[in-house]
């Protein structure tokens, strides 16, 4: 099994979801992230004077899949989140040991 | 005699000016700091609210508004005593209650325009001490000289709501503390932005409204004079906002909220000393003094002086106040739907006594604020160590935090 971890723009959440529904993925994670890459941050202004946002307000995806479908999973993801500027994120693939259902116990592959 | 009109006026606006401050700068304040200072910044606004009315009773009023002489007023009304229930104000046609409390509430919110200079970084005993003896020693005698019967109004100084008495003194004062406090930790480069832009305007959007009874209620009746004060009031207010807004717009490419709200109170503190003496013309051309002056005049003091008057208490209510008063000289005469001037009076000679009124009153200002703020500091200590300033005064002074909603407030 594989952990996929995502970093988007915030407005392309639904894009995603939209694709990995068609791509037969039925879960995830999301969490309201801050951080900065070469977007670095950018600058807001208030009553004429510049303020530095150092952290760009990002979302973080998680979804745990089979080995198999990994790559197509996080292809999906790039393909919808992409915009082509700087800020549209990075996907991470980690390995996973093991899984489990908290409900009904079910473990590995049948807790996806 | 005691006028039903009048008086139910006069309650109404003194009911106008007490929500300026509570909540009305309260928010436009609180929305301007960052999360972690909302509550203190709330705080000082309740608080000075309180104590000023305190002092206010206890011997201020008497000395701001009793005969006296040509310079402070005297002690015979200390704790509020001898005034009769069913007296008249002299002069006017409402009860000396009503006008005790509506002048109250002027001298509540001019010590609360200065908390938006030190905020973020106070120590919570500084802002009492200095508050208080800062209404005795500065707004009282102001008060006197321009409203109470003093050396300023016998001139013929023209201040109709508190363009010297509120702003001019309050400003100046902002800008002696914050540069005896010093700058918040990352000012000017590393600051976050305002935690909360829409508070902003509420609160705004309450001074606003409050500003009638501020400016329309200064005529003490509620005839003509109350009516084209309102008008121009309200005029100056869109003209500044729109001016404000514009400038932002053509500079940065995005006209902003935070901008266009801080334009509308540059306007109605600009508009504030000439409300009672200029018509709409003098309205339009305040609205769009006020705007470009107050606009540079922030940039000015933040980014060339790097002085961290937080707020911009100076820029917008200091240089509105001063401006306005001075502006008033101009627009008031019958030939631009002024009043005129008084017998005698020209333009070059009214401006000559507006200009002294500023003059004084922020040489009067500065200077005792500067003393003020020295005691302060021997009493009780400025400013909060590095540590606190950090973490935030709401959770270190005050023991609360002003937003609990972590997960949703479900958790533990």
């Amino acid at each position: 099994m594989k952990f996929i971890v995502a970093i988007i723009q915030p407005y392309r959440l639904d894009v995603v979801r939209e694709a990995l529904t068609e791509a037969g993925i039925n879960g995830l994670t999301v969490s309201e992230v801050r951080g900065y890459g070469r977007q670095r941050g950018h600058k807001e202004v208030y009553r004429g004077a510049e303020y530095s946002i150092n952290y760009v307000p990002k979302l973080k995806l998680e979804i745990a899949v089979d080995d198999e479908v990994a790559a197509s999973v996080a292809e999906t993801i790039m393909r919808a989140a992409r915009t082509g500027k700087i800020g549209d994120g990075k996907i991470f693939i980690l390995d996973i040991d093991s899984a489990l259902r908290i409900r009904t116990g079910e473990i590995g592959s049948q807790a996806l | 005699m005691i006028n039903g009109a009048d008086t139910a006026w006069m309650l109404t606006s003194t009911v106008l000016v007490l929500f300026m401050t509570l909540p009305g700068l309260a928010l436009f304040y609180a929305g301007l700091v960052r999360a972690k200072n909302v509550l203190s910044v709330l705080m000082h606004c309740v608080v000075l609210t309180c104590l000023v009315s305190v002092l206010w009773y206890a011997g201020a009023y008497s000395l701001a508004f009793g005969t006296g002489n040509a310079w402070i007023g005297d002690l015979s009304q200390i704790f509020l005593i001898g005034v009769d229930r069913n007296a008249v104000h002299p002069g006017t046609t409402i009860p000396d209650t009503v006008y005790i409390m509506y002048q109250m509430t002027f001298a509540i919110i001019t010590p609360g325009l200065i908390v938006g200079a030190y905020v973020e970084r106070i120590k919570f005993g500084a802002v009492l001490l200095f508050s208080g003896l800062w209404l005795l020693v500065v707004y009282v005698p102001v008060a006197h000289w321009v409203w109470g019967g003093g050396w300023l109004a016998a001139m013929g100084v023209k201040d109709f709501a508190g363009g010297i008495v509120v702003h001019t003194t309050a400003g100046v004062a902002a800008l002696v503390v914050a540069m005896a406090l010093g700058k918040r930790d990352g000012f000017p480069h590393q600051l976050q932005p305002p935690h909360a832009p829409w508070i902003v305007m509420v609160g705004a959007a309450m001074l606003w409204v409050g500003w009638f009874g501020f400016n329309a209620g200064s005529a003490l009746t509620s005839g003509a004079d109350a009516g084209m004060a309102m008008l121009v009031t309200h005029m100056a207010a869109a003209v500044a906002s729109l001016t404000w807004m514009g400038i932002e717009w053509a500079r940065f490419g995005k006209p902003s909220l935070v901008g266009t709200v801080t334009g509308t109170i540059g306007g109605l503190a600009t508009i504030t000393p000439a409300s009672g003496f200029v018509g709409p013309f003098g309205a339009l051309a305040i609205g769009i003094a006020s705007a470009v002056v107050c606009y540079g005049m922030v940039h000015l003091v933040k980014v060339r002086l790097l002085v961290d008057d937080a707020l911009d208490v100076f820029a917008v209510h200091g240089v509105g106040g001063m401006m306005g008063t001075l502006l008033t000289a101009i627009l008031m005469p019958v030939a631009l739907g002024g009043v005129g001037y008084a017998d005698g009076m020209t333009m070059g000679s009214q401006f000559g006594v507006q200009a002294t009124g500023v003059a004084v009153a922020a040489v009067w200002s500065a200077v005792a604020s500067f003393i003020l703020i020295k005691l302060t500091q021997a009493l009780v200590g400025l400013r909060v160590g590095r540590d606190v300033e950090i973490q935030g005064l709401d959770l270190t002074t005050h023991g609360e935090a002003g937003y609990n909603v972590a997960f949703g407030g479900t958790s533990p």
